[in-house]
């Protein structure tokens, strides 16, 4: 195992819109360790989607450098697949069809047919979606589509698994099924994870550590939290375990106490007394 | 005698059931069911047949009742495919030599619609180009075509196909180019991320995805055309439900005119339904048709 398996240093990034520069994200710094599985929390709108769009390829850095393996990441490509919020399985293709267009193309020369048949249907297996190979994605529950989703991320072999709230549209029950069945694969796999989240408790339960973000504009690691619990973990247990809770504590207290957000109207109320301290300054 | 007591307990259900049992049958049930959705339409069209027989059987009468029609008209009706040479062919061949002339122009359409759409939806510089001249010359009644390109092609059949052409592309290019505008951001980064190339792109993810918008501009696209061909055909001559049409005014066959309406509304009719039924094929029931 590297211990720089992954390596996020000096990423700025900026979006230029209306001729203002807005920056979103400044001075990124983060090293991942082969099999590491990495939560990134924050409010909504810190920028933690941007980051993992960044190492995804998808998104390019104004400037800093992503690693990989030691390969600079310009492109996204499956080494950094990617289960997305939404699922975002094709409509018109089946559960086991979604999984093929990926496979098909990725592992097109180093598999022949049957082994990739035999790897595609392995993958839907693993999240438990054998029974449904020939359903639509309309046919089948939230979870469920999430769970092929995941198997097409799987399926791609990836150095790095990406996800961006892979449970953020499920239900609650669902939510805690589906992160159990995650923690399980990757205990198997010993996948590197980069998750993004913003549930406490998710990201205790699953991650090695925990990524804090500071509120944007500008936003950056606030704090790193190292999350000493033995594997495998059981969410019933871990709710009476001091030293979860503890962690728990941790995070609520960063993302309550130290980057407690601040309501948009707010701001505009502070605006609005600013514009008129302004006026009042200029009529006398 | 029936008193007020006794015919409350004829409106009782519990009195009643004894002596009803066959509404009770799963059989009666469907059958009811079916007789729901059959009655209505035919009723209406037996009240309108008789509206229309009343007004048109009066002594001086300019346009033929029903029954009349259908008197003038049986040996079309029963024997549609004689062929006597010339124009003078059954209804089935009239209908059949205007289908294949929409066939022609549509495929046309078709094929060129979608190729312009995806480039209008794909390239933004492509739109800008060519959506103010699309806005303009899709309201271009399709009859306006005509004379130009008999101008252009000297003969009256690739005539009648061009103003088909003209006529449906527009729904076609314009639905296609928004079908392709509206392509998920994340079925574009799924794309990305199994690193799909241009072409690979364009069949595995923009086709299917973009095939319902497509498929609503077709179903559209079809019906303008029938609707063409009819107008064109009157102006060309020669066989074909269009002209068919005009030569039984011509020669006040009025009767005719009415069985050939009739048939040019089924034909459109079935002409729909197909692109819809073909549409929600392929787009496996995500296209609403």
């Amino acid at each position: 195992m590297t211990d720089r398996f992954l390596s996020i240093s000096k990423v700025n990034m900026s979006f230029e819109k209306n001729n203002t520069t807005n920056q979103v994200l400044k001075d990124i710094n983060l090293e991942v360790k082969q099999g590491e599985f990495i939560s990134i929390i924050g409010h909504s709108g810190c920028g933690k989607s941007t980051v993992l769009n960044i190492i995804a390829g998808l998104l390019r850095a104004t400037d800093g450098v992503v690693l990989v393996d030691n390969r600079e990441v310009n492109a996204p490509g499956p080494d950094r697949a990617l289960v997305f919020q939404n699922h975002s399985l094709l409509p018109w293709l089946t559960v086991y069809q979604n999984v093929e267009m990926a496979v098909e193309k990725i592992f097109k020369r180093s598999k022949t047919a049957g082994e990739r048949k035999e790897w595609i249907l392995h993958n839907l297996d693993m999240v438990n979606m054998s029974h449904a190979l020939d359903q639509l994605p309309s046919e089948i529950s939230g979870g469920m589509k999430q769970r092929v989703g995941i198997a097409r991320a799987l399926a791609m072999e990836p150095k790095v698994l990406l996800l961006d709230e892979p449970f953020g549209a499920l239900d609650a029950l669902t939510r805690a099924k589906l992160q159990d069945e995650v923690m399980r694969i990757q205990g198997e796999l010993q996948n590197t994870v980069v998750m993004i989240t913003h549930d406490v408790d998710e990201a205790v339960l699953l991650s090695d550590r925990i990524v804090m973000m500071t509120n944007g504009p500008a936003a950056t690691i606030g704090q790193i939290l190292n999350v000493d619990l033995p594997r495998p973990r059981d969410r019933i247990k871990m709710a009476d375990d001091p030293q979860y809770n503890h962690y728990r504590h941790e995070v609520l207290s960063f993302l309550y106490e130290k980057q407690r957000k601040v309501e948009d109207f707010d701001k505009h109320r502070m605006q609005r007394a600013q514009k008129s301290d302004s006026a009042a300054a200029a009529n006398a | 005698m029936i008193t007020a007591d006794n015919m409350d307990q004829l409106a009782n259900p519990a009195i009643r059931k004894k002596h009803t049992p066959l509404i009770e049958t799963a059989m009666f049930k469907q059958f009811k069911k079916s007789m729901g959705q059959l009655v209505p339409p035919v009723l209406i069209l037996a009240l309108l047949l008789l509206i229309w027989e009343t007004l048109c059987s009066g002594e001086g009468a300019r346009l033929p009742a029903p029954s009349r029609v259908l008197d003038e008209t049986w040996e079309l009706i029963i024997d549609p495919f004689f062929n006597r040479g010339g124009t003078d062919v059954g209804m089935a061949w009239q209908i059949l030599a205007s289908l294949s002339r929409v066939a022609y122009g549509y495929t046309l359409a078709v094929i060129v619609g979608v190729a312009l759409g995806v480039l209008v939806g794909q390239s933004t510089w492509a739109m800008r180009g060519l959506d103010p001249i699309f806005q303009v010359l899709r309201t271009v009644p399709p009859l306006a075509w005509l004379p130009l390109s008999l101008a252009g092609f000297q003969d009256g059949n690739p005539s009648a196909i061009f103003v088909i052409f003209i006529t449906s592309i527009w729904p076609i290019i314009i639905n296609t180019s928004v079908g392709i505008r509206n392509i998920p951001e994340d079925y574009r980064n799924v794309s990305r991320v199994i690193q799909h190339n241009g072409l690979e792109y364009f069949w595995k993810i923009m086709l299917p995805a973009a095939a319902p918008y497509i498929f609503s501009g077709l179903k559209i696209g079809v019906g303008l055309s029938w609707l063409a061909i009819v107008a064109a055909e009157m102006l060309i001559g020669g066989v074909g439900i269009g002209f068919f049409i005009w030569d039984a005014w011509n020669s006040s066959r009025i009767s005719e005119i009415v069985l050939a309406l009739i048939y040019v509304g089924i034909v459109g009719f079935m002409l729909d339904r197909l692109m819809g039924y073909i549409g929600k094929k392929i787009t496996r029931g995500t296209s609403a048709s």
